[in-house]
């Protein structure tokens, strides 16, 4: 049997907070398989951002936040890990590419320091001169062919698009099992995005990289993924691979979110035919082909 | 030319305009103060011919733009005119006292640095412990009184009831040490005497802390608040996704950005200490340029008060351009948008 990338199950979040206590996750359970990409969709404020933050241990570090559940990461899990273990996964084990890279880079740093700085979480010793030609090896992967300059550069120098794919290889750079990508470049615009999205699918196909994938958006979902996690309000309310979710959506509430998707054949924004009361159905799973 | 260097040359010409735009000021209001200056400097019993001679000498009789004129033609030369009150040149007694007071500020400004800003960084980083609470408790404690307070405070407790440090004073009587460029951290060097060296810093350090306290808070404060808001930056939490040690975010990714704000009231704490110094030159008996500064205001010292006001804002300016090259350096934004401009 193949040992999953990462499977959570019945994930719980709640926040304590003075007045009560608020469940944000109801019970999520998700996995991937070595070298899938699993993308999970759903409007705002559904929970996407902090079950990845769960993954990466830094919810944890909220004393308000309640956890439930497991976080099984390669075998391990990482409830039984201390916090000192979590944080030495994060950044070589397992990374993320933010939403907005232009201000997830820090502005007074350049970028050849900030890169040093990740290649020294599995290699603490490296210098400065290999840690370059590392980086430099990387940055040529995310087309970037100047790297010294780059490297010279700070983030309010570069493009968006620059950055992103400066994200990007940092991420890779430290050869991770999981990579969690939040929303990768939403503040871009539409063709960069695209751009930056397609070097990434090649580089986690090259490298064998499991990836989790955080959207909003279904078509840049539908051009990324195998499989498919629909999320509303803390409940997954559908799963299945890309193709067969896509093509035959089976829940009220994946099939308002397809509809909510303006095409450029014209119409205006369409009428979502189901009524929201239904999207507390219950889960629907495609079976065709997914890995369980 | 690099930008930095660009930048420099830049804030020195304003900073030569501005000082000669507080020449003309100070100047000016030395003049209108009322009461005669030679009336004061020669006494009650002085006959008129004497004092009218006296104005004579001062040149008061002439219009006040043919005085300044004399006075920046004089200036050129290096001539700061005669003091009244010390009958001796303003020059003389500014090299004398100066160095004093730059040697307590100097002490006092590393102490709010050394001080004040790993205080911040650790209220930060603990933000909302017992050390943050503790250390936000000190630096308010140490902002809302006034140097002179603290200045009376610590002499009572570590001098006078703990004899730990010396009362008042620059050194202990028994060095007698050359005086070479009248401060004395160097001239005890410059002699090689380590322990008149030892007995100078022995002495500058209640004065100095005193001096310093308002400034320690004010920059941990500050640099406490700036950093507080840096950690919501995605940067951060990025930083802290790849696993770097919370250590090291304090002390570099969090750090850096958050200075900018906090090194510019340092410098301009650093430059309002010289005229704040007076009061505690006062209670630890300082011989320093502030006290001077002030007898010479109330003897209506013309000379001397222009002078002194001068030097004051010099070091002033000086130290805003070190800020702003600090800052320059600090901060890649400001390096490189105001080449652009």
């Amino acid at each position: 049997m193949i040992v999953p990338t990462l499977d959570i199950r019945d994930l719980r979040l709640g926040f304590r907070t003075y007045e009560a206590y608020v469940e944000v996750l109801h019970g999520i359970s998700l996995n991937i398989a070595p070298g899938e990409r699993v993308a999970l969709v759903g409007e705002s404020g559904s929970g996407k951002s902090v079950t990845a933050r769960i993954v990466l241990g830094l919810l944890q570090l909220l004393r308000s936040a309640r956890i439930s559940g497991s976080v099984v990461f390669e075998g391990r899990d990482l409830d039984r890990l201390s916090a000192r273990e979590r944080q030495r996964l994060r950044g070589t084990r397992m990374t993320m590419v933010f939403q907005d890279p232009t201000s997830s880079l820090n502005p007074v740093y350049r970028i050849g320091t900030q890169f040093h700085e990740v290649l020294r979480r599995t290699e603490p010793r490296i210098n400065e001169h290999a840690a370059r030609e590392r980086a430099a090896q990387m940055l040529l992967e995310v087309s970037i062919d100047d790297p010294d300059r780059v490297f010279e550069s700070y983030p309010f120098q570069l493009s968006g698009g620059m950055n992103q794919r400066v994200m990007i290889a940092m991420a890779l750079a430290n050869e991770p099992a999981l990579l969690i990508a939040d929303e990768p470049g939403t503040a871009l615009d539409v063709t960069v995005q695209a751009q930056t999205l397609k070097l990434m699918r090649e580089l986690v196909e090259h490298h064998h990289t499991s990836v989790l994938f955080i959207s909003h958006n279904l078509g840049v979902v539908r051009e990324f993924a195998d499989r498919v996690y629909v999320i509303y309000k803390g409940r997954i309310v559908e799963q299945g691979p890309c193709a067969s979710v896509f093509e035959r959506p089976g829940h009220a509430y994946t099939r308002a979110l397809m509809a909510a998707v303006p095409r450029i054949t014209g119409g205006g924004l369409p009428d979502i035919g189901d009524e929201p009361r239904d999207f507390s159905q219950p889960l629907v799973v495609h079976e065709s082909g997914g890995y369980a | 030319m690099t930008p930095t260097i660009l930048i420099f040359v830049r804030r020195v010409g304003i900073s030569c305009i501005v000082l000669l735009g507080v020449s003309m000021l100070i100047f000016a209001i030395a003049r209108v103060i009322p009461g005669d200056p030679a009336r004061i400097a020669l006494g009650p019993s002085a006959t008129a011919e004497q004092v009218a001679k006296l104005r004579a000498e001062l040149r008061l009789d002439e219009p006040i733009t043919t005085q300044y004129g004399h006075f920046l033609s004089e200036l050129a030369q290096g001539d700061l005119g005669i003091s009244l009150y010390t009958n001796r040149p303003v020059v003389v007694d500014i090299a004398q006292f100066l160095p004093a007071t730059l040697e307590l500020i100097f002490v006092a400004g590393a102490m709010m640095i050394v001080i004040g800003l790993p205080l911040g960084i650790a209220s930060a980083r603990w933000r909302g412990t017992w050390i943050d609470n503790a250390i936000r408790m000190i630096a308010l404690l140490g902002v809302s009184a006034p140097s002179f307070v603290w200045a009376v405070i610590l002499m009572l407790l570590f001098a006078y009831f703990l004899p730990l440090f010396p009362i008042a004073g620059r050194i202990s009587d028994t060095f007698a040490i050359e005086q070479v460029t009248g401060f004395l951290f160097l001239d005890t060097l410059i002699a090689g005497n380590l322990a008149a060296f030892g007995n100078a810093a022995w002495h500058v350090i209640l004065p100095a802390f005193a001096l310093a306290l308002s400034g320690i808070g004010q920059t941990a404060r500050l640099t406490r608040a700036n950093m507080v808001e840096t950690y919501d930056k995605p940067y951060v939490e990025m930083a802290r996704s790849y696993g770097v040690p919370d250590r090291r975010i304090a002390n570099r990714y969090a750090f850096k950005p958050s200075l900018i704000p906090s090194l510019t009231i340092i410098g301009l704490d650093f430059a309002a200490m010289l005229g704040n110094a007076f009061l505690v030159e006062a209670v630890f008996a300082w011989p320093g340029l502030s006290r001077y500064g002030v007898s010479v205001i109330l003897r209506k010292d013309l000379d001397a008060i222009v002078g002194t006001v001068l030097i004051i804002s010099a070091t002033f300016l000086i130290m805003n351009l070190i800020v702003d090259v600090l800052v320059t350096i600090i901060n890649p934004r400001i390096r490189y948008s105001r080449t652009a401009s």
